[in-house]
């Protein structure tokens, strides 16, 4: 397959009110091919929202690309024009929100605002719309489909409102889909459930999905690929079962480390073990040195550590790459 | 979208001590404040206009009542802006009058606060019933056309700055009224209210000293504009001829001389020019503090 | 006015909550004038009892009633009926001094960290505020205390005077956690407590919560909606669903073998990634959404969604039983259906 979206050296910043742009995100490569998922997993302030809106061209106010490429199937989309870029937007990416209530317009029904999306890239008439839009609603298992293409969005339960932004983001046939924590704001039986309609729509479509989660262990599922980012940096990348059953990084450890798994079956009750913690927080935007961004929280750094920069992104296997200085003891 | 955190938080080690001083959210606003020029220049020119009418005596004593000289006299150098219809000095009565335009709009700025605080706070703490009730007389307020109700009320009682001022205040306060239940309703279901109950808050105790500070904000922006209103709706009343004719006010100057206005523009020119840059000022300094305290709420995602 | 030595338990049997048959109604509306309004259903028939010491976990999605009935029993939402015995007391009876005094005992500490602190107050005032409205203590002995909580709850002395918004996330809830502790409850309610921190905040808090709980013997209800989460947690857990509690055990037999295909939903839900998830997903995982708690249907509140449900589930709904020790489980077909293998 070829790479459908490559985004290279990708670095953000924010200006601040004294005119100052400080990093928000730092160097950032990777690389998507279709019908395949990668997966940007980090704790919020990591940056991986700004990707998102970087990808999409819709960087708020204050925020400016500054430096990097980001390739559609070889297309510069940072000089697209703004005419361009609104062709993209739908046929090329589509975007799905982590809370579908505000991203859903409550004056118009879902069919209307499906159908919308289909109208504005294939040029069909209202009468097709429709039967699109219920098809669409049927593709991502809305019982009913033909009531609920004229419900309001209020009428649906979160998760029935997750799947519409589903079916909404899907209307234009997007090439790459950037999901953004889908799942954050649902119930956990109906996160299950969008992850699995995440993957059947992909094998359906060959859809390129870029999903953006805080939650490391949940994306082990549907990702082929984890880039993890620490304050800005991407600090660990490869294949996703390489990153979850094999973290190199303290930080990845740590992440994977501090949520408590369920453990079923039979089991003696057991008295309380402390989770494993990762002490201290991600250095605020500013605040963040030359020196490698997880030093001040990291258990196993050295004098070396302290006495360099941050350390490149550099591959520990074929498809397994680490930022740190202490990859190589870490990985035996 | 993920919050990224603007404002830097305490430190990086949760047991380090914080490195930035305690900066409290008044302050923080006034800061804000100082950083917006049309809220500045508003607040030197209502400054100017305040110190004026405070120290103008001293450097111009001439009483505005007293008749200085010929009707019409065109401004020289004894009487700075001339004189009005009666021969009375402009700029003196400008002076004198700011003072009475401007505790009129202060005041019934307050009496419009205080009242709309009240009914608004009771409204959206309680709900239900009284909410109902008081929500009712509201909305009669509302209905009611503000300019001929006051002069109704004027007419009745007489007409003294005090009544006038106190009509203002009685016609005005629905929409404070309106702003600060709005505001009760919304705080009224946080957490941190929650939490205060929990901890053993009374209900006065949680009107007072935990949702009135938090929904005042927006309440300090509308009064602020409630005075400019003030003022304006003293000089309408005083220009359809209801105003107190024993204390000289900028809209009675108006009023007085609006027949004149061909032959003696000065007397009418300067009051109605004072009048403007008073009303200006204020919503000037209305908009620098919605601006310097919006920021702080839209930070909070 | 008490001391501060004066916080000693009003009594010290097993049990230090009782919730008897708790039910809360909100009114929804009309749907049309003239017609009887709807009631949501938040909290319908709830019964359980809290251990001293222990903490006793409420899971469940949205709109199961988890959270009001944590509300209910701080008195922070009107109750419809029930009871809610705090040491011999029902505090749904409590008025003014009375609740006053019941509420030395209970606190609890909110789910969104940022909305549970008053803006507008210094953080040293906040701890204060329970101490100053309950009385507890000189002004003295108040500023003492509010040092000494910092100190337990990992904040440093001059976080006193700085405000909310100049905290990160986890600090401010270790602020509201030092609230809570400040009147030295006897049983706190954590209300979704750590569900709106980042994962690696979210250990510290735990750790930090199970660290108070040793120190100070205290007793939690642990609401949350994360199994992971509830199993390490807790010590007994009640598993809610639009307002019914439908399974309640240790946490060690509801997770070695639950009786409710609703907690088997919830398991296939949350299973760890692995051949036994996809197998748990396939059989277990109920399709769509909870239904809505306004004018619940009569039978069982899980029968639509539920892949075992018969005609009986419909009709009527089913009651409360005990299948072992300290296992209640309300399915009419508990004793028939097996639950799940685990093994793959």
């Amino acid at each position: 397959m070829s790479t459908l979206l490559k985004v290279e050296n990708l670095s953000v910043g924010m200006r601040g009110s004294t005119g100052v742009v400080v990093p928000v995100l730092e160097n950032l490569s990777f690389a998507v091919e279709a019908g395949r998922t990668m997966a940007l997993v980090g704790e919020s302030g990591c940056g991986k929202s700004m990707t998102a809106l970087a990808i999409m061209r819709l960087l708020p106010e204050d925020f400016v690309v500054t430096s990097g490429r980001i390739l559609l199937e070889g297309e510069d989309i940072l000089s697209a024009s703004p005419k361009r870029m609104r062709s993209l937007r739908g046929n090329g990416i589509s975007m799905i929100f982590q809370e579908p209530m505000t991203a859903l317009n409550p004056l118009f029904t879902v069919g209307d605002q499906i159908g919308e999306v289909l109208r504005w890239h294939s040029g069909v008439g209202l009468a097709e719309a429709e039967q699109q839009a219920i098809a669409l609603l049927r593709a991502v298992q809305i019982p009913a489909p033909e009531q609920r293409v004229k419900a309001y969005p209020h009428q649906l339960s979160g998760g029935m409102r997750q799947r519409v932004m589903i079916a909404m983001a899907l209307a234009g046939r997007p090439k790459l889909l950037i999901a953004d924590e889908p799942t954050t704001a649902l119930d956990v039986t109906v996160q299950a459930q969008i992850f699995d309609l995440l993957a059947d729509l992909q094998k359906e479509t060959k859809t390129a999905i870029v999903l953006i989660t805080h939650d490391l262990g949940a994306v082990a599922e549907l990702a082929d690929d984890i880039s993890v980012l620490y304050a800005g940096r991407c600090i660990e990348s490869g294949d996703a079962d390489s990153v979850v059953s094999h973290p190199c990084h303290p930080y990845t450890r740590g992440l994977l480390d501090c949520v408590p798994q369920l453990k079923l079956g039979p089991r003696p009750p057991q008295a309380w073990s402390d989770l494993a913690e990762i002490a201290g927080m991600v250095p605020p935007l500013g605040a963040r040195g030359p020196d490698c961004a997880f030093l001040a929280r990291c258990r196993e750094a050295s004098e070396l550590c302290r006495s360099r920069l941050q350390p490149a992104l550099e591959p520990i296997t074929d498809d397994h790459a680490v930022s740190c200085w202490r990859k190589s003891e870490l990985a035996a | 979208m993920t919050t990224i955190e603007t404002s830097t938080p305490l430190a990086v080690e949760s047991s380090s001590p914080p490195v930035r001083p305690s900066a409290s959210p008044g302050r923080v606003a006034f800061r804000q404040f100082l950083r917006s020029p049309s809220g500045v220049c508003g607040a030197c020119l209502l400054i100017l206009i305040v110190l004026g009418t405070a120290i103008g005596p001293v450097v111009y004593p001439v009483d505005p009542l007293d008749l200085v000289g010929g009707p019409f006299t065109a401004p020289s150098a004894d009487a700075w802006l001339g004189t009005d219809y009666l021969g009375r000095d402009v700029l003196a009565g400008l002076i004198y009058g700011g003072r009475a335009s401007l505790a009129v709009g202060a005041v019934a700025a307050l009496i419009t606060i205080a009242i709309g605080l009240t009914v608004g706070a009771l409204s959206g703490f309680f709900g239900g019933a009284i909410d109902a009730a008081l929500v009712k007389i509201t909305e009669f307020f509302q209905i009611l056309p503000p300019l001929l109700f006051a002069m109704v009320l004027v007419t009745l009682f007489g007409q003294k700055l005090t009544t006038i001022t106190l009509a203002i205040g009685a016609v005005s306060w629905t929409s404070a009224a309106r702003l600060t239940r709005a505001e009760f309703m919304r705080l009224r279901n946080l957490d941190f209210v929650k939490a205060s109950r929990a901890a053993g808050a009374g209900d006065a105790y949680l009107i007072l000293r935990v949702l009135l500070p938090n929904a005042l904000p927006p309440v300090i922006v509308s009064a602020t504009l409630a005075i400019g209103v003030a003022i304006l709706f003293e000089g309408g009343l005083s220009f359809l001829g209801l105003g107190d004719p024993n204390t000289m006010s900028w809209g009675l100057m108006l009023g007085q001389n609006r027949n004149y206005v061909l032959d003696a523009w000065w007397a009418v020119i300067f009051p109605g020019a004072a009048i403007f840059l008073a009303v200006l000022s204020i919503s000037l300094v209305g908009d620098g503090v919605n601006d310097a305290i919006n920021p702080r709420l839209r930070r909070r995602m | 006015m008490t001391t501060l030595q004066a916080a000693a338990p009003p009594d010290s049997s097993e049990f230090v909550l009782n919730v008897n048959d708790l039910v809360v109604h909100f009114e929804a509306g009309r749907k049309r004038p003239l017609q009887a309004p709807s009631f949501v259903h938040a909290v319908d028939g709830v019964s359980f009892r809290v251990r001293r010491g222990t903490s006793f976990g409420i899971v469940g999605e949205s709109g199961s009633g988890k959270s009001t009935t944590a509300q209910a029993i701080m008195r922070l939402v009107p109750a419809t009926s029930g009871q809610i015995v705090f040491g011999e007391r029902n505090i749904l009876d409590l008025t003014g001094k009375g609740l006053r005094e019941v509420r030395k005992h209970l606190q609890i500490v909110f789910q969104d960290p940022f909305s549970a602190l008053n803006p507008r107050r210094r953080a040293g005032e906040q701890i204060r505020e329970p101490l100053d409205l309950l009385g507890i203590g000189t002004p003295g002995e108040r500023d003492e205390r509010v040092r000494r909580l910092l100190a337990e709850v990992g904040l440093p002395p001059n976080a006193a005077n700085l405000f909310p918004h100049q905290f990160s996330g986890g600090q401010r809830q270790r602020l509201c956690i030092a609230r809570a502790l400040a009147p030295e409850p006897d049983l706190i309610v954590c209300d979704e407590a750590v569900s709106a921190l980042d994962v690696a905040i979210q250990a510290q808090i735990l750790n930090l919560l199970k660290r108070l709980q040793r120190e100070r013997q205290l007793t939690y209800i642990f609401i949350s909606h994360d199994l992971g989460v509830i199993q390490q947690f807790c010590d007994e857990i009640a598993v809610m669903y639009l307002g019914k509690i439908v399974e309640q055990a240790p946490a060690a037999t509801i997770f070695a073998e639950p009786r409710h295909p609703y907690t088997w939903s919830l398991i296939a839900a949350a299973a760890p990634p692995g051949p036994t998830r996809e197998a748990l997903k396939q059989h277990y995982l109920v399709k769509g959404d909870p239904p809505s708690p306004v004018d619940p249907p009569p039978g069982c509140r899980f029968a639509q969604r539920c892949p075992s449900a018969v005609d009986q589930c419909r009709k009527s709904l089913p009651l409360q039983e005990s299948i072992g020790t300290n296992h209640y489980v309300a399915c009419h077909r508990a004793a028939e259906l097996l639950p799940p293998s685990f093994d793959g």
